[in-house]
């Protein structure tokens, strides 16, 4: 199961540089290679150029931004538009900041990204071990769902919540989020778990450990890549989410990209465009964290799903 | 020790017969390898008395208790696998344990059962390691002792040496022949590899489509195939076979290869009637006195001895020689079969006469 694609790549250049002497001309800066950086800038300054132009925004004052240019820095740079869009700008009729937002989209994110990673890991390992009848049946139907569009099934949804009475609720939000993460988080821990050996779960039934232990102590402990994939997955998807929360969350547990929108598009005043980019920026730094201190897994986490062994 | 009883055993698998009507005794003690070629249903057969495959019909009696639907782990049953099946974030020692601590054994019970089944396999000093941390051979070793551990009645084995390199499967070979006499525990053992088979085991059972060929110690296996599958599967080089007739006097010919087979060969007189005859190489002797000729095609060094390939007529023998003598192709050769030896089967269904 250990996966390293880079031990490969490592491998190459030592083995070339054992025969440096005999090939003068560097590997480092051939054309072909300063071309490919040049692309990769160009692609990489295009794309930051927005979270630049955001970020320099957000610490000027307004004055300051209606008289010099969008590419501008900040002459004066001030984080009072940082402490407004936190704490005191209004998100509708309450002015307290986009920090219930922040509130709010936690409390929906921690339970909507455990709850389907722990069912989807059982419904997985049950598919890929168990193999209940009808099982290929029962997984090409979880699939198909994959496919439905959101939009097809809101209203339905609502109904259903409603006459349940638990529609515009902390627990209705999730719920929504639980069935909608099934088919993915189910996938993505059946095939990682289709790469375990069979004989591995066979020992542990001759062991006599049954369907929960064997998933407890044995499967769930070697599942940490695909669960760290699966979080990923799960948190972007949930805190970027705004249709869902709009709809089902409820008054009292919007989250922080409705509040984001209401606080944008609100139509009294002047626009305060460096408090709108600094709230922009607060309600995208959960996710750009995410990647940034999980990339490595990330990859490792997709490409042990991919490969066999 | 425990014997097993299999009695009109049938296992479908997607809807393929996998095994049929297959009816098998062990003795309490006994070492029975299964041995087949890969798709012949040993390694079904060993799931199914391990549980972890049903059977559709048939019963599997383990020390005369009726385990036909029991689960795994109350059949008395310890298991090794090809892949060693180790749990990969347990220590050896957590690994070897994990079923007693299942079971509720106490713990002072379950420190004696490993600490005496790691000092047997010379596992001591990795208690503490993960599986990773291990070598091919240590991994199965502990796979062993997880087994061991167990205190089953009867141990199965699928195939555990296959995934080493050659050296210490046949290391780990003698270590499985040293343990079973220690024990004394009744082992199933499932390879495709005829040495493993006629080193381990005290019976072999050949198996070939879910059904059994023969059942015999490995020296009756080998020298007395019941049937021309039984024949060809075990041996290196394989035996030769050649098809002919046996005249009235029972003198069997086939073009330039002529001769009268032993009594031995046969369970009846065989005359009048059309026969293959199956020659091992170590039967074929190259002798300036031998009574056939014919001409070396190819010659095999194999260190100690040499397999020399002989031409005679259509049919090709090998020749197992023992001494340095030098071949090349093309050469003129005299040489003798040993009729005593030899093996007639019947063209039809490749039974032996």
């Amino acid at each position: 199961m250990s996966l390293h694609p880079q031990g490969v790549a490592q491998s190459l250049p030592a083995a070339a540089g054992e025969q440096a002497p005999a090939r003068p001309r560097s590997r480092r800066w051939r054309p072909a290679r300063i071309g490919i950086y040049a692309f990769l800038s160009t692609a990489a300054l295009f794309f930051l150029l927005p979270l630049y132009v955001m970020i320099v925004t957000s610490l000027k004052s307004m004055d300051e931004i209606r008289g010099s240019g969008i590419f501008a820095l900040p002459l004066a740079a001030t984080l009072e538009p940082w402490r407004q869009a936190w704490s005191t700008v209004c998100t509708g009729a309450a002015c307290e900041g986009l920090r219930t937002g922040f509130r709010n989209s936690v409390a929906i994110t921690v339970p909507s990204t455990l709850l389907p990673i722990l069912i989807g890991a059982v419904n997985g390992y049950a598919l890929s071990f168990w193999r209940p009848r009808f099982a290929n049946l029962l997984f090409g139907v979880l699939m198909a769902g994959a496919f439905v569009p959101v939009q097809v099934m809101i209203y339905p949804l609502v109904r259903v919540m409603a006459l349940a009475g638990v529609f515009g609720s902390l627990p209705a939000i999730v719920l929504v989020h639980l069935v909608f993460g099934m088919p993915m988080m189910t996938l993505l821990f059946r095939n990682y778990y289709c790469s375990v050996p069979q004989e591995l779960f066979q020992a542990a039934r001759v062991d006599g450990a049954g369907f929960w232990r064997i998933f407890i102590r044995i499967m769930l402990p070697m599942s940490l890549p695909i669960i760290v994939v699966a979080a990923i997955i799960q948190v972007t998807g949930v805190w970027n989410d705004y249709i869902l929360g709009l709809v089902f969350a409820g008054r009292e547990n919007l989250p922080m990209t409705v509040q984001l929108n209401n606080v944008i598009n609100t139509t009294t005043g002047t626009r305060l465009y460096n408090v709108n980019m600094a709230a922009t920026i607060l309600t995208a730094l959960v996710p750009l964290t995410l990647y940034f201190a999980s990339g490595r897994w990330f990859v490792r986490g997709i490409a042990a799903g991919a490969v066999k062994g | 020790m425990a014997n097993l009883n299999l009695r009109k055993l049938n296992i479908i698998l997607g809807g393929k017969n996998i095994i049929r009507d297959l009816d098998l005794q062990v003795e309490p003690g006994e070492f029975l390898v299964l041995l087949g070629p890969s798709g012949c249903g040993k390694s079904t057969l060993l799931h199914s008395i391990a549980g972890l495959v049903d059977a559709d019909s048939g019963a599997i009696e383990i020390g005369g208790r009726d385990m036909t639907g029991a689960d795994p782990s109350d059949r008395g049953i310890g298991m090794v696998f090809q892949s060693y099946a180790l749990y990969p974030t347990m220590s050896v020692e957590d690994n070897m344990s994990f079923g007693l601590r299942i079971a509720g054994t106490p713990k002072d019970e379950i420190r004696r059962r490993v600490t005496h089944a790691a000092e047997m396999l010379q596992l001591d000093a990795l208690l503490s390691r993960k599986p990773s941390q291990l070598s091919g051979g240590q991994r199965q070793r502990v796979a062993i002792g997880r087994a061991l551990v167990r205190q089953a009645q009867v141990f199965l084995f699928d195939e555990p040496l296959s995934n080493l390199d050659a050296k210490l499967r046949a290391e780990l070979r003698r270590e499985l022949k040293l343990l079973h006499q220690k024990l004394g525990s009744t082992m199933i053992y499932v390879t495709h590899d005829q040495v493993e088979a006629m080193t381990l085991a005290s019976r072999i059972v050949v198996m070939e489509k879910g059904q059994v060929q023969q059942i015999g110690t490995p020296l009756e296996v080998y020298e007395r195939p019941a049937n021309r599958f039984v024949a060809g599967f075990l041996g290196s080089p394989a035996m030769a076979f050649v098809d002919g007739e046996v005249d009235g006097a029972g003198r069997f010919s086939a073009g330039e290869l002529a001769l009268v087979p032993g009594a031995a060969c046969c369970a009846a007189q065989v005359t009048d009637r059309a026969v293959v005859l199956g020659v091992r190489p170590e039967h074929v002797a190259i002798r300036a006195d031998g009574a056939l000729s014919g001409t070396v095609s190819l010659v095999e060094p194999m260190g100690n001895h040499q397999v020399v390939w002989i031409r005679c007529g259509a049919h090709t023998l090998a020749s197992l020689v023992h001494d340095d003598g030098a071949w090349t192709p093309g050469q003129a050769v005299r040489f003798a079969v040993d009729a005593n030896r030899v093996s007639l089967f019947d063209p039809q269904h490749g039974n032996r006469l």
